[in-house]
């Protein structure tokens, strides 16, 4: 690395430098194992023991004997392939309508200058500094009946999808990309015979890849990881995503099955991570300094 | 807004010379044809908007006044809802649990990632490995999270008092003691959400120019005190927001609490989300609910206010 930063350069070139940066080193990383990657081993492999093995104390660091059975028995006893199947249709429909609708509305309030456009993205801004968490009681009272229609979406993966597309933050990310992109290039599309709807199809989208990849990520995240509101949402237990399933099932199940349900919960989205870890760190990092 | 909508025909003439200017009546259809057209792009969103965000904030406001129960028709009742909320004893413990809360997390949430960034950013190897570790707990659902702890935290067979053992140090209640449950979910929501905070202040301190700390150091200046001039000074921005964006979320606990301790022992770890959950989901008293979620609203609002008026003057600067 060639920027300075706390240390300089010379220090650490000199033996004594070179000795404490690599104590450091070795120090950090053994306390970057221990705290973050231990407690995913010890559910990894918690899972592996058997039950007796699993209470006694004091706990053994790798398993006696490896069991397969927690796994098996998760996905058999606790459904878990119900609970995934119905949490992957709740993410992808909140991604795709997500996509739709603000992908549109962001379009459409920075590039097609609606009337009252800057007073509804005034009132989307708005909804930002109004934490999501604090409205969730009158929320689910309007989820729950519907104004006008009078239909409840209760137990419905509509009850899901829906309240996602208002997401101011992805909105607003998603038109501040639009904004950069001049007009004389939507302006050549038109001149080319191009409508509104083929332009946004064929020149913005493709160019706004890096936007859609980050807002996607961020809708799928969002739901596999959110509790409170599905917890309102879903009374219905066959209809439960895994984060409900899990907590409502924790009471009265063996800890050794329990602990396997928990890892593969875990598994989609630390694998999600895994595969695109560059892309999210460098969305995190770069949507910092930006602020 | 009326300005840009008289410009806009005077630019479609430059571009397209050779065309005359429509009539009068024909400009307007075209420009209603246009409107109709951006809001047929708009429509969804908006729909979504009026529905689950706009509505439900009117709404809350309106039944914090009312005596309300799914299905009959709501009565007003003045301000009965907040005098009993006010009055109930676990409005207090609610209210006092998580303000301890948010100012025990950010003490912890604060000093530890920062230093964490701080000494990360001074290492020149494993760069990468660092930042998916520490990023790690973040994807795991928090639900997994809270459990994963609770287990830990078991006063049988949990790791927490095996690793006090090991160390021959006295054993804790951890979540199970009325006085140690709060701090223990703090240790939680730390370990849970920390990779974001340390990945955004490395960000920031590789922002800052490296000459600032050569010339401290030409100064005499040693290493404290070049955190202190240099560093502290430096990053003081991205400090401030995360501070403040860390307050807003921590105010709205509620997983780690419902999960981990089901708000006990003795009302130790009630929450207000909590205790607005319980008066809908429990109570069945919507009207109560309602009236907490207003008081929730206008704190967290005040500093979200504050957020965006910082991010916008400091922003831009």
């Amino acid at each position: 690395m060639s920027t300075r930063t706390l240390v300089s350069p010379a220090t650490l070139a000199r033996p004594r430098g070179r000795a404490v940066y690599w104590t450091v080193f070795s120090g950090v990383v053994l306390l970057f194992a221990l705290a973050f990657l231990f407690p995913v081993y010890w559910m990894v492999t918690g899972a592996m023991k058997s039950p007796d093995e699993v209470a006694q104390t004091p706990p053994t660091i790798i398993p006696k004997h490896w069991h397969l059975g927690g796994y098996t028995d998760a996905w058999d006893l606790m459904q878990l392939p119900q609970h995934l199947w119905n949490t992957v249709v709740q993410a992808a429909g909140a991604w795709a309508f997500q996509l739709v609708f603000c992908t549109a509305a962001a379009y459409a309030l920075s590039k097609l200058r609606p009337a009252f456009g800057k007073l509804i993205l005034g009132g989307i801004l708005a909804t930002l500094m109004v934490p999501a968490q604090a409205l969730v009681v009158p929320k689910y009272l309007t989820v729950a009946d519907l104004p006008l229609i009078h239909t409840s979406l209760l137990n419905d993966p509509l009850a899901i999808w829906l309240p996602a597309v208002a997401n101011a933050f992805n909105l607003y990310l998603l038109k501040r990309f639009f904004d950069q992109i001049p007009r004389d290039v939507l302006e050549a599309a038109e001149i080319d015979g191009a409508g509104k709807l083929r332009t946004l199809w064929s020149i913005v989208l493709p160019m706004s890849r890096p936007v859609l990849g980050v807002v996607s990520i961020f809708a799928l995240v969002a739901v596999w990881q959110d509790f409170l509101w599905p917890l309102m949402v879903f009374s219905d237990t066959d209809k439960q995503p895994i984060s409900v399933a899990l907590v409502q099932l924790s009471q009265n199940i063996q800890l050794t099955v329990l602990i396997a349900a928990m890892v593969i919960a875990s598994i989609p989205m630390v694998a999600l991570f895994l595969l695109f870890q560059r892309h999210i760190i460098a969305g995190i990092s770069a949507g910092s300094t930006k602020g | 807004m009326t300005k840009t909508a008289e410009r806009q025909p005077v630019g479609k003439v430059a571009v397209r010379p050779v065309q005359a200017p429509p009539p009068a009546g024909d400009r307007r259809r075209r420009r209603l044809a246009e409107q109709a057209r951006a809001y047929a792009f708009l429509l969804g969103g908006l729909i979504c908007f009026a529905l689950f965000s706009w509505y439900p904030a009117i709404r809350a406001v309106v039944i914090a006044f009312q005596k309300y129960t799914p299905g009959s028709p709501p009565e007003w009742v003045g301000t009965a809802n907040f005098t009993r909320v006010w009055h109930d004893p676990e409005f207090t413990a609610a209210w006092r649990n998580t303000l301890t809360f948010t100012l025990l997390a950010l003490l912890i949430g604060f000093a530890i990632p920062f230093v964490m960034a701080l000494v990360l950013n001074e290492l020149r190897h494993a760069q990468a490995f660092f930042r998916v570790v520490v990023y790690l707990p973040v994807m795991i659902p928090p639900v997994v999270s809270a459990l994963l702890w609770k287990w830990f935290y078991d006063p049988g067979a949990g790791l927490a008092n095996e690793a006090l053992r090991f160390l021959h140090l006295s054993t804790s209640n951890w979540s199970n003691g009325a006085d140690t449950a709060l701090i223990s979910l703090v240790i939680v929501a730390t370990w849970a959400n920390m990779g974001g905070t340390v990945l955004i202040y490395l960000a920031a301190l590789q922002s800052i120019p490296g000459e600032l700390y050569e010339a401290a150091e030409l100064d005499g200046a040693n290493l404290l005190q070049r955190i202190r001039h240099v560093t502290v000074p430096q990053t003081r921005f991205v400090i401030l927001m995360l501070m403040l964006l860390q307050i807003i979320a921590t105010m709205q606990v509620f997983t780690e609490p419902f999960v981990i301790t089901g708000g006990g022992p003795e009302n130790a770890t009630v929450t207000v989300l909590y205790l607005i959950y319980k008066y809908a989901f429990l109570y069945n008293d919507f009207g109560g609910a309602c009236a907490l979620s207003v008081m929730l609203l206008v704190l967290l609002g005040a500093f979200s206010a504050l957020y965006l008026r910082l991010t916008r003057t400091e922003g831009d600067t």
